[in-house]
């Protein structure tokens, strides 16, 4: 084999075992992050194991939002209009969280039932609701006719 | 009727981009002097009647004409007449004509700072820009047109600009970022016009590497003029989301940041030709990627414009062609080109390919945690996200390994460097930047955390090298004044870039590790410490602006015993949209920044709010700042406008008939 041969020989092994540490680092840290998203029917239904880290969505409950006095805790219940999950989260909301409007929680189930809430994302455009959300109620068959993704923003 | 003006220029546009399209690369195919000529004349054509839509379309915001329906979905009477102004790019019908201009502003300057290039080679460019910018017009009609009117009943008032937007950030961000977007187009027809004629070579690369230094650098400013928008605006008190629609500048980035030094070994020693044509494509897919996942809907996310599924395919459409016809051009060419392998394992050449491989890999990990739950959810029909920790754990690492790097490059040597030479050469640098890792953290901020050292001793290693690299090459000057008038601006790009870099790095490990943040309920009077600060909530009021109401708090800030500062955060309602929006209160600073976003009001004047001290947080800009300025004086440097000016004296009559050939009216 000729020097440059060999050389470039060495220059793609080289550059395919870093490629096959990345890919298999890349998978790995894929594996370890995903969210799986569920709907409040599927935690009903126990489909959801605790400390399990997922995504809830599905709407505010209407006069469910209960908030401390004296800290930044809150309750809330999110809903497909088939099945709720109760929410507890201590932190500001965004500025979109409103009751009846859609939300994705991020977190997961305690022992209780509680769905501890590390994040609470809301939509910035109220009239938008997230895929997620949609196909929470489309999934409970509660979706309203014009709840569709609308155009906006 | 100004709107349907716009709207004829943009079918004039169209027509014109479709000559654009075809005669030049049929005339340098054939060697049709003629076709060959009309390039610049179209290219200025195409321009001309973009910049009329445009302008048609910023008319009609300024006027209030809501019988256009863009206008009457982004604007509204109380609108400040700057954002009427900007609103223009406030949704997709109009950023996207925002980027077809900018696409086009591109193409005009490749028309007049192309002097020194072979007519028949600019002709490719051109033409091949002719045909993507045809391709996003034809969208723009078919699917997307901004001048819609809304028949027979126009609403009286329209439905507002986005609360969200309505801000400075607004004005400077989009229109960097596309522009520093749609300069990679630029590179990448450059690339495609070399696998058409088959020119390959080091003037090749000389021509494509000021077009990608100057894109680069204004990516860069964009990235970051979103970062900082974020910011300040998003409330969350970050910098950095891995939000899916972050994800494909960054890409871009990668891609382009690897282009840039690649391009370098291909004008200085002539090789990594193939590779370098397919970093351009892929920066240039990274570009497109950018729009697709924005406007096709299929990702939700802040920035997320609505989904229209006839747009999803039209743009898969473009995608499809565009992409898999370059890469298939490039499967049929790349072979033919010879490539030389005349390197050592420790040369500069090396490094730059290791350089290459991560940040290849960064962007590929990257692409790859954007799409997977599309992908997912088209496969399995659940949906998944991906978040910030899956990020993390790939691109921390792999950029610590790059910054290793970032300082051994710039000291090896073209073709062979011996490890004793760069032994000797590192040996101190690494014994500095330790010192400075170790001790930095202790002294200033008499805390301690080990990946905050890490980072430290990664940016002083860089530093160091650089100062190491000038100082050995002033050594043998006369003066020191002289040795560094003698070095070149390309080279003081690098010096400003790389540093560029360390001080992203230190301010983003010392954000990252050392920000104190708390969320606290205070009533009037009520104060609370945090990170030495005595934030003291003293009253809140409520205000009134031109189109929106709120409460505005008003908190004083002590530091050993005086007044530092005082913040005013308010809570604001949109009235048109009904939209809430948080402002933030920042006190800016070169070492800290103190942040406070205001939650609700909790009865008696109490309010929910969230402080924030980020120590060394503006320097992650200022970082990019040195790195836009490092590529833009790169590609300043003279080797690239003396050899236009040398070519223009040789073939001066040529030049004159280029002029005339400009100014021909369009």
């Amino acid at each position: 084999m000729k020097v440059h041969r060999r050389k470039r020989l060495g220059v793609i092994l080289f550059v395919a075992a870093g490629l096959s540490v990345a890919v298999g680092l890349t998978l790995y840290a894929l594996s370890q992050n995903i969210d799986l998203f569920y709907t409040p029917t599927q935690v009903a239904q126990g489909e959801v194991n605790a400390g399990q880290r997922i995504r809830i969505g599905g709407m505010v409950r209407e006069g469910s939002v209960q908030s401390a006095a004296d800290s930044l805790a809150v309750r809330f219940v999110a809903t497909d209009y088939a099945n709720d999950v109760p929410i507890y989260h201590e932190g500001i909301l965004p500025d979109l969280f409103r009751e009846g409007q859609g939300i994705v929680v991020e977190g997961s189930l305690d022992n209780a039932g509680v769905f501890q809430a590390s994040r609470v994302l809301a939509k910035h455009d109220e009239n938008y609701m997230s895929p997620e959300v949609k196909a929470a109620l489309d999934a409970a068959g509660t979706a309203p006719e014009s709840a569709a993704t609308r155009p906006g923003t | 009727m100004i709107p349907e003006l716009g709207s004829f220029s943009l079918i004039l546009a169209l027509c014109l981009s479709a000559l654009l399209g075809s005669l030049p690369i049929a005339g340098a195919h054939y060697n049709n002097p003629v076709w060959i000529s009309m390039a610049r004349p179209l290219t200025a054509g195409v321009f001309v009647f973009l910049g009329l839509a445009i302008s048609a379309l910023a008319y009609a915001f300024i006027t209030d004409d809501f019988s256009v329906s863009f206008v009457a979905q982004h604007s509204n009477t109380l609108l400040p007449m700057r954002y009427k102004f900007t609103a223009v790019w406030g949704g997709h019908e109009g950023s996207f004509l925002l980027w077809t201009f900018m696409l086009a502003g591109w193409m005009l300057s490749v028309g007049i700072f192309s002097k020194s290039m072979p007519e028949e080679f600019v002709a490719r460019v051109l033409g091949v820009l002719g045909i993507l910018i045809f391709g996003y017009i034809l969208f723009m009609l078919a699917t997307s047109n901004p001048f819609d009117r809304i028949v027979p009943l126009p609403p009286a008032d329209g439905a507002d600009l986005n609360s969200a937007l309505q801000d400075i950030g607004f004005i400077l961000h989009p229109p960097t970022l596309y522009m520093g977007y749609v300069g990679f187009s630029v590179v990448f027809a450059f690339a495609i016009a070399a696998l058409l004629s088959g020119r390959m070579d080091a003037a090749w690369a000389r021509w494509s590497r000021p077009w990608a230094n100057v894109a680069w650098a204004i990516l860069t400013v964009g990235i970051a003029l979103g970062s900082w928008w974020a910011y300040y605006e998003l409330g969350w008190g970050g910098w950095w989301a891995w939000d899916p629609v972050e994800n494909p500048p960054m890409i871009t980035w990668l891609f382009g940041t690897a282009l840039i030094h690649s391009l370098a070994v291909t004008e200085k020693r002539g090789m990594f030709k193939s590779w370098t044509v397919l970093l351009a494509i892929l920066a240039f897919s990274g570009s497109l990627l950018g729009t697709f996942i924005t406007r096709s809907g299929l990702l939700t996310s802040v920035h997320a414009f609505a989904s229209d599924p006839s747009r999803g395919f039209f743009i898969l459409g473009i995608l499809g062609i565009s992409i898999g016809g370059s890469l298939l051009l490039y499967a049929l060419r790349a072979p033919l080109m010879k490539g030389s392998f005349g390197f050592e394992y420790t040369s500069r050449e090396f490094f730059l390919l290791v350089n290459n491989v991560i940040l290849v890999v960064s962007a590929a990990s990257i692409f790859l945690g954007t799409l997977f739950p599309m992908v997912y959810q088209a496969v399995t029909d659940d949906l998944i996200s991906i978040g910030p920790p899956y990020f993390n754990t790939i691109f921390v690492p792999l950029m610590m390994l790059l910054f290793v790097f970032v300082g051994i490059g710039p000291l090896s040597r073209w073709k062979q460097t011996s490890w004793t030479y760069l032994a000797a050469q590192l040996g101190k640098v690494l014994f500095a930047s330790l010192l400075v890792g170790l001790i930095f953290p202790l002294i200033v901020l008499s805390k301690f955390s080990v990946a905050a050292t890490i980072t430290l001793i990664l940016a002083s290693w860089i530093v160091f090298a650089i100062g190491k690299d000038i100082s050995n090459k002033v050594a043998n000057k006369r003066s020191t004044l002289r040795g560094l008038k003698s070095l070149s601006l390309s080279y003081y790009g690098m010096v400003l870039a790389h540093i560029g870099i360390a001080v992203m790095l230190i301010g983003a490990a010392l954000t990252s590790f050392f920000s104190e943040e708390r969320s606290v309920l205070l009533a009037p009077g009520e104060s609370v410490e945090l990170g030495g600060y005595l934030f003291t909530l003293e009253g809140s009021a409520r205000i009134e602006g031109p189109n929106y109401i709120g409460d505005e708090a008003e908190l004083t800030v002590v530091n050993d015993g005086k007044v530092l500062t005082v913040l005013y955060p308010q809570r604001r309602l949109y009235v048109a949209s009904g939209t809430p929006s948080t402002e933030m209160a920042i006190d800016a600073g070169f070492f800290r920044d103190l942040f406070v976003t205001l939650g609700e009001e909790k009865g008696a004047g109490a309010w929910s709010m969230t402080l924030y001290v980020k120590p060394f947080v503006r320097w992650i800009w200022l970082g990019a700042i040195f790195m836009a300025i490092g590529g833009t004086l790169a590609a300043g440097d003279k080797r690239y406008r003396r050899l236009r000016i040398k070519a223009a004296e040789k073939s001066g009559r040529e030049s004159k008939t280029q002029t005339a050939a400009e100014l021909q009216p369009a």
